[in-house]
């Protein structure tokens, strides 16, 4: 879709795009470039000089114990989270749906969560699952259930899972929402007189007409567990223990942050970027309403 | 007939009774991590680590609050208050205002390089802050921008969801519109300001709510290139509160704060609720 009228000269334009432009080259390109670049080098013991590796660095990420793990990790952790967000969601949605008053009430409850960070879920969920003063496990330890999710990587991930889940609930919830107003009701009055009863309406109309809705959440559920996850993890778990909820790009931070190895750490870089890719050009594959050129 | 229909799907009585229960119920658990932080920072400090903690708020708010937001832990929460606020309106303000001009420029102009700048701004859609971390930071670093706002806000700026959504907005602006401005000699510019930025007031509205709350909610942009508690914002500063090692963390006061990380996203997300959602679902579809 192209405008008709346009306006004349080329040098304002220009001037006009230029911002956007100088701080992607800066901020974007350029470190994008620089990953790119530093993948393919080691640094020598001294950190004095480094050494051209080619794709050594990638080489050795994909025959390391710890990166396959933290993969394995990462795949475990977004199933998860869009599950758990997912499921909980629509559920909460269809029960919206039915009220024709009140909806709006609940609706502007159930909207708080999206509105508080990660970290700062990531900080609420370990208060209460903290083995010292925590109300959850004490009352699981009441019941017999020894929570311990510093040393019980089941339990660290369990819990990462649900911290970020808890705010994409929230998220998803709106969309479902506005699909199922969205659904004629003609279509679903019609399933009613032919004697269709409520669960049945439910997966033979709603959900089909749903599919759309939940394929895009589930598209975006998984970039977000994936890339917008970190400040959950750093604030409950770190990674730990033994690195049972190291995801990807805590990996990322871990390796060029924390132990300083720069090859190791952009290599990884490089290995997310062409993920981003993918699911990006998977997005606008599947989902083309989102940018009409 | 519609009036039969409708009683079938819409069950009244008991099923709508039930409804109302598990909406409550749903509600209630999606709630309690927040209430239990809001009850924790009106207790002591002993009520809290000899558990289980009450779970009704105890008189101790005034207390606790004022002692986070006037001393805190490393720095007064009030600071990190201020820090937040900058950077999450810098944000919001500088995505769209380089959005704006950007949009208008691939819209009404046709110039040399349009296409590749167009790719150029499409592509960082790719491109999140947390995969080229270690670059982006030698970058700040280099420019000298560790430990002041232009620091964190810089780098954050440059996202193409912005400038997309006003492209998209722009192209359905009448092209009568641009028509008679160019008949009455308007220049480029005047149109822009006085017709296009007008029309998309709500666009700007509802993009302004939900880049506030990305900016708000960032941590690891600031946990990287903030070393000075100074300059630390309130999402990142509460990890920061825990002491290392086995000194107990003063659960009071640090739940205090978390509840005020809260509340500025809460309040912009509820009071400006129709606008978010509108916001959310054009930015994402």
């Amino acid at each position: 879709m192209e405008k008709r009228v346009t306006f004349r000269g080329w040098v304002l334009p220009l001037i006009l795009i230029a911002p956007q432009v100088f701080i992607s080259a800066v901020f974007f390109f350029y470190p994008a470039g620089q990953a790119v670049w530093q993948s393919l080098f080691i640094p020598d013991p001294f950190g004095l000089s480094t050494q051209f590796v080619g794709l050594g660095n990638f080489e050795y990420l994909l025959g390391d114990r710890h990166y396959l793990a933290s993969i394995l990790t990462t795949a475990t952790f977004s199933i998860f989270v869009t599950l758990v967000s997912m499921i909980p969601a629509l559920f909460l949605a269809v029960l919206a749906d039915r009220l024709i008053k009140g909806s709006g009430v609940y609706r502007t409850l159930l909207i708080w969560p999206y509105a508080v960070a990660p970290a700062v879920a990531g900080v609420l969920w370990m208060f209460m699952f903290n083995t010292r003063v925590g109300v959850v496990s004490w009352y699981l330890g009441q019941f017999g259930y020894d929570w311990n999710h510093v040393l019980n990587g089941g339990e660290a991930m369990g819990l990462v899972v649900i911290a970020s889940a808890w705010g994409r609930i929230s998220y998803n919830f709106l969309f479902f929402f506005a699909g199922l107003q969205a659904v004629p009701r003609t279509v679903v009055e019609a399933a009613a007189i032919d004697g269709a009863r409520f669960w049945r309406r439910f997966f033979t109309i709603i959900l089909p007409l749903l599919s759309p809705t939940s394929f895009f959440l589930l598209v975006v559920n998984i970039v977000y567990a994936f890339f917008e996850t970190f400040g959950v993890i750093h604030t409950i778990t770190a990674g730990g223990p033994q690195q049972a909820t190291t995801i990807l790009v805590y990996k990322v931070f871990a390796d060029g942050f924390v132990g300083q190895d720069l090859g190791l750490s952009s290599a990884q870089s490089v290995i997310l970027l062409v993920l981003v890719g993918l699911l990006t050009i998977f997005q606008f594959k599947f989902i083309e309403k989102r940018v009409n050129y | 007939m519609v009036d039969v229909a409708h009683g079938m799907v819409e069950k009244r009585g008991v099923r709508l009774w039930l409804t109302h229960v598990l909406m409550v119920l749903g509600v209630l658990v999606i709630f309690f991590p927040i209430w239990l932080a809001f009850v924790a920072s009106t207790v002591t400090q002993s009520e809290i680590v000899r558990p289980p903690m009450p779970l009704w708020p105890g008189n101790h708010f005034w207390e606790n609050y004022t002692a986070a937001l006037f001393s805190g832990v490393n720095v007064p929460v009030a600071t990190m208050l201020l820090n937040s606020l900058i950077m999450a309106v810098g944000i919001a303000v500088g995505k769209i205002i380089i959005s704006l001009l950007s949009a208008f420029a691939i819209v009404y102009f046709r110039f040399p390089g349009r296409g590749f700048f167009f790719w150029m701004i499409f592509i960082t859609l790719m491109l999140p802050v947390e995969v080229r971390i270690v670059p982006t930071y030698e970058v700040v670093a280099g420019f000298g921008m560790l430990n002041n706002y232009s620091g964190l806000i810089f780098p954050l700026i440059a996202s193409a969801t912005a400038t997309f959504l006003f492209r998209q907005f722009f192209l359905t602006i009448p092209d009568e519109l641009a028509e008679a401005a160019r008949v009455d000699g308007a220049r480029p510019m005047q149109f822009f300001l006085d017709i296009v930025v007008p029309m998309s007031r709500t666009n700007i509205a509802a993009l302004f709510v939900i880049l506030f709350i990305y900016g708000w909610n960032q941590y690891l942009w600031p946990l990287l290139i903030t070393t000075d508690p100074e300059m630390n914002t309130i999402v990142m500063g509460i990890k920061q509160m825990f002491p290392s090692g086995d000194d107990v963390a003063e659960w009071p006061v640090i739940m205090a704060t978390s509840i005020m990380a809260m509340i500025p996203p809460v309040i912009v997300v509820v009071s400006m609720q129709k606008l978010f959602i509108r916001g959310l679902i054009d930015s994402e579809k």
